[in-house]
């Protein structure tokens, strides 16, 4: 199963969604509000995942 | 599906389009787009003095990337200086800070900072510890405006470039809008000042039309993004919950952030118009201007001051 890392909480998680946009509306994360990456590039959400994928989602808004 | 104009991999969907764009043209269409405001709104002249508020986070920085590069291309006809504002925050601005101070040197370009410890003595921590009930972003807020005014007028500048998105104006629009403040409204804008005064340095906002997710990917396809961080008291603004809403909103409606943007530029003429013949007093204080006889940060220093 691809494993997310959430960069906000710090912490992994795997989920069994493969289709990023998916695995976005599961976590109820809104897509305006994150970047992802594979790899160290970024993906859209329209990508679709193989089980031994790692991404990690970076939040794009933050305080102050 | 590869990037609309070439072949190559996509790294960002455009908000509120179905256009999908690869790295370099993302790049491209994101500096086009900003050098498109200054020139449009006159943001930026030829001998003008910018002084770039910077806080160390990805808005700023990606602006202080920007505003370089025009100016190299501009055979450095405009000066550019950095301001950043220490609020006193330990564990996050103390952090920002530091990568400040590593943009900086890397971009050759003079570091000033501005803290609340020596403007009144004491630290947003210490302030926020005496006052547990207080919003830290009320009074925060209206210290570092005037901090940021101040300080720029201090270096000579001409300008002040802040690195406000897109979704920062359209919050701020929408806060003014529920709360009456319309007054308030009439001082946003790519570019403040609703009367020329030479005791305002004019604010300005080349990332005025780019969203806060296109600013991102700007800044992380420069490596421009620190690790995350997070002012520990920004939960008690209100802000954030109109940041959240509209982030709802424009999820179900895409493009609401743009029309509500693009709507208050239509009217902003008019606000403008209304309150031009607003005074501008010193203060009586601290002789900083204002438009009543104390100016707000005055009121904030009074109140931290026992
Ligand atoms: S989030 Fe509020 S308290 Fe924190 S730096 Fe921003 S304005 Fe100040
Ligand atoms: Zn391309
Ligand atoms: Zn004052």
């Amino acid at each position: 199963m691809p494993k997310i890392y959430l960069e906000k909480e710090d912490k992994i998680l795997e989920v069994k969604e493969l289709l990023v946009s998916d695995i976005l509306k599961s976590l109820k994360i809104n897509p305006t509000t994150v970047l992802i990456t594979k790899n160290n590039e970024l993906i859209l959400d329209d990508v679709k995942l193989s089980k031994e994928d790692r991404i990690s989602i970076i939040p794009v808004i933050s305080g102050g | 599906m590869p990037c609309k104009f070439c072949s190559e991999k996509p790294v960002i969907q455009l908000p509120n389009s179905e256009r999908k764009l690869c790295k370099s043209c993302f790049i491209k269409y994101f500096e086009r787009k900003a050098i498109r405001t200054i020139n449009k709104y006159k943001l930026i002249e030829e001998n003008d003095h910018v002084v770039i508020a910077v806080s160390g986070g990805k808005d700023s920085l990606s602006l202080l990337h920007l505003l370089k590069k025009y100016c190299q291309k501009r055979n450095n006809k405009i000066k550019l200086s950095v301001l950043q504002i220490d609020e006193g925050i330990k564990d996050y601005r103390d952090i920002s800070i530091e990568d400040t101070k590593k943009f900086c040197k890397s971009f050759g370009i003079k570091l000033h900072i501005a803290s609340y410890e020596k403007e009144t003595g004491k630290t947003l921590d210490k302030i926020k510890k005496q006052h547990k009930k207080t919003i830290a972003c009320s009074m925060c807020g209206v210290l570092r405006r005037y901090l940021l005014n101040k300080y720029s007028r201090k270096l000579k500048a001409t300008k002040l470039a802040t690195g406000h998105n897109l979704d920062d104006e359209a919050q701020s629009i929408i806060m003014n809008q529920f709360r009456h403040n319309i007054a308030l409204s009439a001082r946003l804008g790519p570019i403040t000042g609703v009367k020329k005064d030479p005791r305002f340095i004019p604010r300005i906002k080349p990332f005025y039309f780019l969203t806060e997710k296109e600013v991102a990917t700007y800044a992380y396809l420069h490596n421009l993004i620190s690790k995350f961080n997070e002012c520990p008291y920004c939960e008690e603004s209100n802000r954030f919950f109109i940041r959240d809403m509209l982030n709802d909103v424009e999820a179900k409606y895409p493009g609401t952030k743009h029309s509500i943007v693009a709507s208050f530029i239509e009217v902003l003429p008019l606000l403008k118009k209304k309150y031009k013949n607003q005074e501008i007093n010193s203060c009586r204080l601290c002789k900083e201007p204002t438009s009543s006889e104390i100016c707000s940060a005055c009121k904030v220093k009074e109140k931290i001051k026992s």
